[in-house]
């Protein structure tokens, strides 16, 4: 599916409409700093399936919490950079490549907001059951999500921020 | 066993059938007025024949085998565990290899000699048209004779045509069936189209893609007549009262059906243009989409 | 309150429609009085409506798909009616409005709501027990499966009543499609159908690929599977890999739509092609998706009833594959004519000619599978016949249109029309019979009745060389395609003919009908205690029929292909196990059926712009979601005694 995203997103990254272009919209440093987010987070979540592999509840609640609040801050910052970007008049219904863009990204960030929605029902799940069988493989699912949404982030960071600004 | 006869009957009444009526002149694309349409029409016919190689054999195999092999016939050989045969194997996948490979080869040839954007060659001077796919009705502007009619076209027979076709709706495509190629008209694009008539007459013209509610009323008649004719005709638009400036345009775009022809004796400049330009106002500042066209399929 | 939803919504006027919907409602008030008069409730609760088997989900795919078929062709008999009629002056009796309805309708239903449950249906019901698993990878998974794909029907039905369906094609091409050039529901009924069936085919096609990969019995190594099994995993990586592309295509159709956004508009930036190709990136490996199961179906099926080996079994397979390959690299094929590069359209005409290559070793294979076999003429074999002759007039035809050249004068005309359903309907439709023929008696213990059989498969092919021929005549005639009336008089003489060949498929449809009605009234005499009906070679055959709730008392161990017929060789078949052990099964639930319901809530809200209907619902189904993801106690043990128990009273019955 992002493949097919990824796609629309190239062939209209110049459908400007005679609105701005991605090099007078683009922050790079904003954009590292969602990257930065995202990955720690990932690292974090890592840790805690260490823990789970331990049997160390704690350290694998911990690990949960610190991923789940970087990748709140993910969604944060990307919403803040949506809606500067709307009030700026650059919104989706601008141009095609606008359209492009929101849906591109718009749709990696619902992706992890999902992923922090999962995360808070695992962690209730953990708090209420214990490391059963069940919780450990449902851990692991959710893990293999979150990191790939990771990748999904450098795909789009590269292609959409770098290549826009460049 | 009737049944099996019964499906050899069909089969060989509808292949006797379609051939026959290839000579009918109610099948347009066998009976070609222009140099395009008679390529494509040999280029089906000559397929045709190499696919019969294919199909006739598995025709008569798939009837003979479950009339010999029935189960009631014990005289027949039965070993159930042939499952194998290098020869039959070899020769299964290269029949259609070397058929495949010879229409591959037509294909590479016909499809670069018939590109409707390629000009046809010939020593006369094409005529440039330029056409316009509506709600539901087609627009041709003549830019050299500074002309324009709706739901007609009349052109001079063996004088190459060089279309430049878009549309100011949902994609249409425009189509001549005896003429040959159609193309799609597309908004806020330039398609490109080459034919030419090698007869006088008239052949019907057509959208072939489906562009809503009026789309069956999208037909036009299409008039090859001798110069002088064409000449005589261009004369008698130019009569007309009407011009054809952005208000009439406007007034001319809005949806619905007719079939009524309607002659413009001048345009205003750079009409085709603009109607091209109006959906993409700063980017794509070349009007000519054959490269944007191509831009889609990259990926 | 009701967002674009009134009362004038419902087409009261239009007597036609009016009159398929009372059918429609009083064909399900008599079906819910019958079952509550019966007091079949709790039963259909129990065993059919919450059930994760997936032989009971299976057979619910396939009533489905019946049900859909009755509706599409119900559908094609009010195009040819009309074009047999609308010549000139004659308006008939569809107007433009109906007309372009219907053929978007007909076009929808037939490839997503009847061949795509069909097919997931025979795939339910079979895969499994081919390979000798007791249930799928994800059997709740494969619930919701089947409760998305319903919802997605559901709503193209209430579109009959409530609004309208969509005027712009079975493949909504933009910028028909778009706001500006279809600002009604309709678009947006066959957008959110499509969607949420098109989330179940994709949970589908995940759950039958873990299935097989990961389910397969000891010893049944990949190039011991049956074929159909080969297809069913080609098929599946064909829908993992395209069906999200659907989803793409449409919801970036869907944000132009609802949010104002430039995908696929004209102006602002859009792109109307990029819809095009992504629509056909899809909609090219989908004909794969619904004809491969057709193909593995007539392997099966040719193989048994010749009581031989499958001819060149290694060669099917490579060549199934190949197919698959291909399948990605033929899309723009459906627009030669947009003003493509000859060089790009020489690249992708030869592409689809390739695929005529393996398709035509396969056809070639199925011949010689018959040579030198004891052929049984039965109804799936006949079926299989009457593919193989007609097929290739298809593929003779599809190739003539993958010339380029031919393709700039056949595209968007009725040869095209023909082609297609030359493929089609033998390919897919006729493999899906015979599949159905085939395995009846595994699913419900009886066999069909073969003259009624017979006789539906004789109107069926008589009814399609007159409905079809004709359409390629008419294709030569320069006829274009969706014509709702027409004014060349050449033309309507063929049109009749077209429209007495669907009379004739009418008949062969009532024909299966009465096949199914006298089955079941015979079904004592016809019933089969052996579990294998057929003489059969595959493993299918070893179950019980119907089978037990867990396929398999044990699992078997496979030492080649043709498993079974093998076991039959050797007389190790049924060889009663010195103990049996205790079987873990899952646990019916009623998730699924609850994320059907609420996804059709959801989608009716969306069409009618019910945004808090939309909100209620989409938190709903995530509660739905979450309450399952914290439920342990998703399985069930079946004792061994119990085991036992079923067992013996099946030997008893065999005895």
């Amino acid at each position: 599916m992002f493949s097919g995203l990824f796609a629309t997103y190239v062939v209209m990254a110049h459908n400007y409409a005679g609105g701005p272009t991605g090099k007078e919209l683009f922050n790079l440093t904003d954009a590292l700093m969602e990257t930065m987010l995202l990955l720690f987070s990932s690292v974090a979540f890592g840790l805690g399936m260490v823990g789970m592999h331990k049997g160390n509840k704690r350290m694998l609640l911990a690990g949960l919490a610190a991923a789940l609040l970087l990748g709140l801050g993910f969604v944060t910052m990307e919403a803040l950079e949506f809606s500067h970007m709307i009030s700026q008049g650059a919104g989706p219904q601008r141009s095609g490549f606008l359209s492009a863009f929101f849906t591109l990204v718009g749709t990696h960030g619902l992706h992890v907001s999902f992923g922090i929605l999962w995360m808070v029902v695992m962690m209730g799940q953990i708090a209420t059951k214990g490391l059963t069988g069940p919780v450990q493989a449902r851990l692991v699912r959710l893990g293999m999500f979150w990191h790939f949404l990771d990748i999904v982030w450098i795909c789009l960071f590269s292609i959409v921020y770098l290549m826009g600004v460049l | 066993m009737k049944s099996p006869l019964r499906s050899l009957l069909i089969m060989a009444t509808c292949l006797c059938v379609l051939p026959l009526l290839g000579g009918c002149n109610e099948m347009v694309l066998f009976n070609p007025k222009g140099p395009i349409g008679e390529s494509e029409k040999y280029i089906i016919l000559i397929s045709f024949v190499l696919m019969l190689i294919v199909v006739i054999p598995v025709i008569v195999m798939s009837i003979v085998f479950p009339l010999k092999y029935r189960e009631s016939n014990t005289n027949a050989p039965y070993e159930p565990n042939w499952s194998y045969s290098r020869k039959l194997e070899i020769i299964m996948w290269a029949i259609p290899f070397v058929i495949v490979f010879i229409l591959s080869a037509i294909l590479w040839r016909e499809t670069h000699r018939l590109d409707p954007y390629k000009p046809l060659e010939s020593t006369a001077k094409p005529l440039n048209v330029e056409v316009v796919s509506l709600d539901w009705k087609w627009l041709f502007i003549y830019p050299e004779h500074n002309i324009a009619v709706v739901n007609q076209f009349v052109f001079p027979e063996k004088i190459p045509l060089s279309f430049k076709i878009t549309s100011d709706t949902v994609m249409t495509s425009f189509f001549i069936p005896q003429l040959g190629s159609q193309i799609y008209a597309m908004a806020g694009m330039t398609t490109r189209l080459h034919l030419m008539a090698d007869e006088q007459g008239e052949y019907t013209g057509q959208n072939q893609q489906f562009s809503g509610a009026g789309f069956p009323n999208m037909s036009f008649n299409a008039k090859a007549t001798s110069q002088d004719a064409f000449d005589a005709w261009v004369r008698q638009v130019r009569q007309s009262p009407n011009r054809l400036d952005f208000a009439r345009f406007t007034e001319l775009r809005k949806p619905g059906v007719s079939e009524s022809v309607i002659y413009y004796s001048s345009i205003e400049p750079g009409l085709f243009e603009h109607i091209v330009n109006q959906y993409n106002p700063m980017t794509r500042g070349s009007h000519d989409m054959g490269g944007a066209a191509h831009s889609g399929h990259g990926n | 309150m009701l967002g674009k939803l009134s009362l004038s919504s419902i087409p009261f006027h239009d007597h036609i429609v009016m009159g398929a919907v009372y059918g429609s409602l009083l064909a399900g008030l008599g079906v819910v009085v019958l079952i509550t008069y019966f007091k079949k409730w709790p039963y259909l609760w129990k065993e059919w409506l919450t059930t994760v088997d997936h032989k009971k989900i299976g057979i619910m795919y396939i009533i489905l798909a019946m049900v859909m078929l009755l509706r599409g062709f119900s559908d094609a008999i009010m195009m040819r009616a009309q074009q047999a009629m609308a010549l000139g002056s004659n308006p008939g009796f569809l107007p433009p409005d109906h007309f372009n309805q219907v053929f978007s309708a007909h076009g929808t239903i037939m490839i997503l709501f009847m061949a795509m449950p069909f097919l997931s249906g025979l795939m339910n019901i079979v895969v499994p027990q081919q390979i000798g698993a007791r249930d799928v990878a994800f059997p709740f998974l494969n619930a919701v499966s089947l409760w998305l794909s319903t919802a997605g029907a559901m709503l193209v039905m209430v579109s009959l009543g409530v609004g309208e369906f969509s005027r712009a094609g079975w493949s909504g091409y933009t910028p028909l499609s778009g706001l500006a050039y279809s600002p009604d529901t309709g678009v947006d009924y066959w957008i959110w159908s499509l969607q949420i069936s098109g989330a179940g085919t994709l949970l589908t096609g995940i759950n039958f690929l873990a299935t097989i990969l990961k389910m397969r019995a000891p010893g049944m190594t990949l190039m011991r599977m049956p074929l159909f099994t080969w297809t069913a995993v080609f098929t599946n990586v064909l829908i993992i890999f395209a069906f999200p592309m659907l989803t793409v295509a449409l919801a970036l159709l869907t944000l132009d739509r609802y949010c104002g956004m430039h995908f696929f508009t004209n102006d602002m930036g859009g792109n109307t092609m990029m819809y095009i190709n992504l629509f056909w990136t899809w909609g090219h490996p989908e004909v794969y998706i619904v004809i491969l199961p057709a193909f593995g179906i007539f392997s099966e099926v040719v193989a048994t009833f010749s009581r031989k080996k499958l001819f060149g079994y290694d060669s099917l397979v490579y060549a199934t594959a190949a197919i698959m390959f291909l399948s990605f690299a033929v899309w723009v094929h459906h627009f030669f004519t947009m003003g493509t590069s000859a060089s790009v359209n020489v690249f992708f005409g030869i592409s689809t000619m390739l695929i005529a290559i393996p398709t035509g070793v396969k056809v070639f294979n199925w011949l010689f599978t018959m040579y030198r076999g004891r052929v049984r003429i039965t109804t799936p074999l006949l079926w299989t016949l009457g593919f193989l002759s007609t097929f290739v007039i298809g593929g003779l035809t599809g190739v003539l249109l993958s010339m380029p050249p031919a393709d700039y004068v056949l595209h968007n005309s009725m040869f095209l029309i023909a082609h297609f359903h030359n493929m089609l309907v033998p390919g897919v439709l006729f493999g899906f019979m015979a599949g159905y023929a085939y395995w009846f008696p595994k699913a419900f213990g009886f066999r069909l009745n073969e003259t009624w059989g017979k006789l539906s498969f004789w109107f069926w092919l008589s009814g399609f060389y007159l409905a079809f021929i004709p359409l390629y005549i008419l294709g030569f005639m320069g006829m274009p395609r969706r014509m709702q009336h027409y004014d060349n008089p050449a033309w309507q003489p063929y049109l009749i003919v077209a429209a007495i060949g669907t009379l004739l498929i009418l008949l062969g449809i009532g024909c299966m009908v009465m096949q199914l009605l006298v089955s079941i009234r015979d079904r004592r005499a016809n019933r089969d205690l052996t579990g294998d009906a057929w003489d059969g070679r595959t493993l299918e055959w070893l179950t019980a029929s119907p089978p037990a709730v867990y396929n398999f008392a044990v699992i078997p161990v496979v030492e080649g292909l043709d498993a079974f017929w093998d076991m039959k060789q050797k007389g190790t078949a049924y060889l009663k196990p010195d103990r049996y052990e205790d079987i873990e099964m899952p646990r019916n639930n009623p998730y699924g059926l609850a994320v059907g319901v609420i996804c059709f809530v959801f989608g009716f809200a969306m069409i009618w712009h019910i945004w808090w209907m939309a909100g209620v619902s989409f938190l709903g189904l995530i509660a739905t979601v979450i309450a399952r993801a914290c439920d342990d106690n998703t399985h069930e043990i079946i004792p061994a005694a119990e085991v036992e128990r079923i067992e013996g009273l099946r030997s008893q019955g065999m005895a």
